[in-house]
């Protein structure tokens, strides 16, 4: 285990707001483009794939592979940054938390989990999946 | 239009200092401007285009055209991070070629050392506007930790080490040298490289660049007149850039911008990756040479690592010699932004005035490559090929 870091707040505006409300239920949304099909991530009111406005925020799963990782050593409390891949296929940036962050390893099974920010929304993170 | 022979290099200048205290940042552009035009045989007055980026002082170009009494009929502030200033050269050229400008001066300056900045371990603040900070900044993404990712996931794939990549470092020390204004002049082995502290996994502390203060210029003019003044004529033959970015989510670590820019440029230049005598890359970090030099086609995909292995970058040892002022990860990486200090050293190698342990010998064909922003989240790609007439 880690000692704690100070997690940022994300600054939420209106284009994203669902998002983060779910994050305060605990769910993870992503958005799919009714137009195109595609899943994206991080979530837009127009689609990055093919431009339409008829992006759809859904239930993620929460479960995810590891895709690549980084714990940062030379500071106060090292952390792991990731870039998850989700079940439901776009990639996202996260951290990877509550675990030996020496044995992190990519293409590893992991689970979403919610963190508390510095006076802002919690925030996705994930954990091992076992 | 193809730039072909439209542009030359006439005047490059890489600021000596490595710490200015003593210095403002306008007056370390300023100085890099003089100090580009002197080596040209030009003036300030001659100036009649302006390029800079971020990290100039001011709205867009406009304090520094005020500072240095600037008379402009062209100005382009394209902002790429460290990439900025190869794009720049392209550009340049482009405007040259349009008839829209003669004399382009490009500008870099920074002072991260006296100021304290934490440059590779901190993240950098980009305020509430981006749309990607909402969904990046709660996990501390900081400029080491993503190229580190990046580096990760070659290994994952690829089967890269960590002695691979410390080869880069151990061929840009070995120029470093003898390059007296180099912030680092020991020479290292692949040891000393994977035994200094970790950083970020898998990124060691010499895999790092460095962090100084300094600046420099590149003055880009029309062939009239480059062919009047006396120094050696370096004709920019081709210039390729591409942004490459997280792609909605189909995110891919393995490659660069490189792939996109590079073809670009050599179509544009004529030739092929075989042709290059010398290679000036952006050395942010080890892996981003690595990765770069793959996506240019100077290794297969996935070889890299073992492409740069046993002093094949080494000037008089290896095929490919690159960054032999001693590139950011030992010579000079100034105002984080490391990309015309790449095209400075290209110049010198051109021009047959690099030092003499390191000059390729019947350098007439060389590419520069500017790397900026992040390779695991967004970043600008910028390659350039110029030849020695």
């Amino acid at each position: 285990m880690s000692p704690a870091r100070t997690i940022p707040a994300p600054p939420v505006n209106a284009e994203i707001k669902p998002f983060f409300d779910a994050a305060a239920a605990g769910k993870l949304l992503y958005k799919r483009c009714a137009a195109c099909g595609e899943a994206h991530y991080y979530p837009r009111a127009n689609c990055p794939f093919c431009g339409s406005d008829r992006t759809e925020w859904k239930d993620a799963s929460g479960q995810g592979t590891i895709y690549a990782w980084s714990v940062l050593r030379r500071v106060p409390a090292p952390y792991a940054i990731a870039y998850v891949t989700l079940a439901e296929g776009p990639t996202m940036m996260t951290n990877i938390v509550d675990c030996d962050l020496d044995r992190i390893r990519i293409g590893q099974k992991v689970k979403v989990v919610f963190k508390p920010t510095d006076g802002g929304p919690p925030v996705p993170m994930f954990t091992p999946a076992n | 239009m193809s730039i072909n022979g439209k542009a030359y290099i006439a005047g490059v200048y890489e600021h000596p200092t490595r710490k200015a205290d003593d210095k403002s940042l306008p007056q370390l552009h300023a100085e890099s401007a003089l100090g580009a035009l002197e080596d040209a045989g030009l003036t300030k007055a001659d100036v009649d285009g302006y390029f800079c980026a971020g990290d100039a002082p001011g709205l867009g170009g406009l304090s520094m055209a005020d500072y240095m009494g600037l008379k402009l009929r062209y100005i382009d502030t394209t902002e790429t991070g460290g990439s900025s200033y190869v794009i720049h050269v392209g550009h340049a050229a482009q405007a040259i070629a349009a008839g829209k400008c003669d004399v382009a001066l490009i500008t870099l300056a920074g002072r991260p050392r006296a100021e304290g900045m934490a440059t590779g371990t901190a993240p950098r603040n980009y305020g509430a506007g981006p749309p990607d900070v909402p969904f990046e900044s709660p996990y501390g993404p900081t400029v080491v930790n993503q190229y580190a990712m990046a580096a990760m996931r070659h290994m994952h794939e690829f089967g890269t080490t960590s002695e691979q990549l410390a080869w880069i470092k151990v061929a840009a020390s070995q120029h470093a040298q003898w390059n007296e204004h180099a912030l680092l002049r020991d020479v290292v082995t692949v040891e000393d490289v994977v035994s200094s502290p970790m950083i970020a996994d898998p990124l060691h502390r010499l895999d790092c660049c460095v962090i100084t203060d300094g600046g420099g210029a590149i003055v880009v003019v029309k062939p009239e007149i480059a062919k009047r003044l006396k120094r050696p004529r370096v004709k920019v033959l081709g210039a390729g850039e591409a942004v490459k970015h997280q792609q909605g989510g189909k995110i891919d670590l393995t490659y660069t911008g490189a792939r996109w820019s590079g073809p670009i440029a050599f179509a544009e230049a004529n030739v092929t990756p075989g042709d290059i005598k010398y290679v000036s890359i952006y050395d942010s970090f080890t892996i981003t040479v690595l990765i770069t030099l793959e996506d240019l086609g100077f290794a297969p995909k996935g070889q890299g690592g073992k492409f740069v292995s046993d002093g094949n970058l080494i000037s008089g040892v290896g095929k490919l010699p690159f960054n032999t002022d001693g590139g950011g990860l030992c010579n000079n990486h100034p105002a984080n932004r490391g990309g015309l200090t790449k095209v400075v050293e290209a110049v010198r190698q051109l021009r047959g005035e690099a030092h003499p342990k390191v000059q390729v010998k019947s350098c007439d064909l060389a590419l520069a490559h500017g790397t900026g922003g992040s390779l695991a989240t967004r970043h600008g790609s910028a390659t350039l090929i110029m030849g020695r007439e």
